[in-house]
């Protein structure tokens, strides 16, 4: 194991978030002069750090405002830590809400070209994949409608077929299989099982217990902003089970 | 403690800022291409909105002032206003929207690593496309009034131009990231825009300002500001050579003005990208 890199570092990394309570100038005056707090300080993440080997598959778990998704979006890089550093080695494409940077009012070949770009594939790529991702989607004739008009099941196959094929290093998936019917759903899982076998690195996000034991081989229980358990999913799936 | 270059962990939310986004050239033409199909949604004029509007404003300004109010200071009145105009308005578009375009394009800027500097450079040429069509109207006119360019105005119409864009960029950059903790900014962005066609000498000559305030600190302060630079440099490119009497009507220094404006629009875009780069850590947080 002496060659494995590590594909994801975070080292001491914590978030707090300032929640204001107003933005408006009255407000404010007023509620300083009644010494009433404009804002309190939420700890989203205590310094955390965390190593992710390339090629693990790892679900992160706990409770709603645990920090899971405050932590992958860490690593997405959307948002800075405010201490510590995280790091990736390769690249990155991430999954945290369906369809982010889908246009509605664009078709859904417009949306193919504009969302792998976006997600950073060369134009090169695009092209020679495009086949590959409208085959995955398997939306027929809707190709060329706007986006708009797709059910969310569409809508979804379209988003996932495209971030399935633009070959990251790293996958980061946010809850997102919520959506699609079962024989979709099974794809797409099917996907994420190839990306993981072709030894990428995948980071869930799943309240889905089941589905996390299916695609995962380590787990990491966050419970505010702490990690609480780091080993094998079943053991983090167990002591979720018992605590919850 | 940095990091050693050579183990190919790269610390997430950093982005390469402008240089990236050059770097990834081709999403910047979709992101223009995305913008310009949604601005002109089942609409069939499309693009021809472009020249429609600036046509209209024109009318509206040449009758009035200068039927209306039958101004005569100043030769070929239509292509001196219409010079102006494209700059300002041009100007204001891209300011405007690129104030905008990082709340706008929020979706994107919580959920997905990008340069954030993709938003107001996308705004910027957003406005560049439909300045073209308006160029060549201004330039058509210019003909049909008589226009003999010459090489010092093609130079000072071009220069004048990619002024106005990187002052547009350099406010777009600034007031966008700015705009993402206060909204007001955006409101305050048109209003000053509204009053830019006052400040630079798009409907009146600036000797009419000279006579205001003398030729003092004030005047230079005028001349100085870069829009107004950017102005006086495309009526050298169109108008000034148009009849032959408007050539002594430009003013006087137009050269150390045009050097001291590309200085303050370097400035401006500096500060411009150290502003954004040190708020975009916060903006998928603000929004």
């Amino acid at each position: 194991m002496v060659d494995v890199h590590t594909a994801i570092s975070v080292e001491g990394a914590s978030k707090h978030f300032r929640l204001r309570h107003t933005h408006s100038l009255k407000e404010s005056l007023v509620w300083a002069t009644q010494r009433r707090a404009r804002h309190h300080d939420f700890v989203a993440l205590a310094p955390l750090d965390l190593e992710i080997a390339q090629g693990e598959s790892v679900a992160l778990l706990g409770r709603n405002g645990s920090g899971k998704s405050t932590l992958l979006k860490l690593v997405a890089g959307v948002m800075t830590p405010d201490t510590g550093r995280v790091r990736v080695r390769g690249r990155l494409a991430g999954l945290l809400e369906v369809g982010a940077g889908f246009h509605p009012d664009l078709t859904g070949r417009e949306n193919v070209h504009l969302n792998a770009s976006i997600l950073g594939m060369r134009p090169a790529q695009i092209r020679a994949r495009f086949d590959e991702i409208v085959d995955f989607a398997d939306i027929g004739p809707f190709l060329d409608t706007q986006v708009r008009f797709y059910s969310s099941g569409m809508f979804l196959r379209l988003a996932f077929a495209v971030a399935v094929h633009t070959d990251p290093d790293v996958f980061l998936v946010d809850e997102i299989l919520a959506v699609g019917d079962e024989a979709f759903r099974d794809k797409c899982l099917r996907g994420i099982e190839q990306l993981s076998s072709e030894g990428r690195t995948l980071v869930v996000v799943s309240h889905d217990l089941d589905l996390v034991e299916r695609l995962c081989h380590r787990g990491v229980v966050l419970d505010a902003g702490r990690v609480v358990v780091d080993g094998p999913v079943s053991q983090a799936v167990h002591h979720l089970r018992v605590t919850l | 403690m940095t990091a050693p270059v050579d183990d190919g962990l790269v610390v997430q939310g950093l982005g390469g800022g402008l240089r990236e986004v050059l770097a990834r050239r081709h999403l910047l033409a979709l992101l223009v291409r995305k913008e310009l199909r949604v601005r002109y949604r089942a609409s069939v004029l499309g693009l021809g909105w472009s020249y429609v509007k600036p046509a209209v404003q024109f009318v509206v300004y040449f009758v009035g002032l200068g039927l209306v109010l039958d101004q005569r200071a100043i030769g070929d009145y239509a292509i001196y206003l219409f010079g102006g105009l494209v700059v300002v308005s041009t100007f204001g578009e891209a300011v405007g929207n690129a104030t905008r375009s990082v709340v706008a394009n929020g979706e994107l800027v919580r959920k997905i690593f990008l340069p954030r500097e993709l938003f107001p450079l996308a705004s910027t040429c957003v406005a560049a496309v439909h300045l073209l069509p308006q160029v060549l109207v201004l330039l058509v006119g210019s003909v049909i009034a008589g226009w003999r360019p010459d090489a010092v105005g093609v130079a000072a119409l071009v220069a004048g131009l990619v002024l106005m864009g990187g002052l547009a960029l350099g406010a777009g950059l600034l007031l966008g990231a700015v705009n993402v903790l206060y909204r007001d900014v955006e409101n305050v962005v048109d209003l000053v825009v509204m009053v830019l066609v006052w400040t630079s000498p798009v409907l009146y000559p600036w000797q009419q300002v000279a006579d205001l305030v003398g030729d003092s600190g004030l005047l230079t302060a005028y001349q100085l500001n870069p829009l107004t630079v950017a102005v006086e440099l495309v009526h050298r490119g169109t108008w000034a050579t148009t009849s032959p009497e408007n050539l002594s009507a430009t003013p006087p220094g137009l050269a150390w003005h045009t050097l001291v404006a590309f200085g303050l629009t370097a400035v401006l875009i500096a500060v411009g990208r150290r502003v954004f780069r040190t708020h975009s850590g916060h903006f998928a947080q603000e929004l």
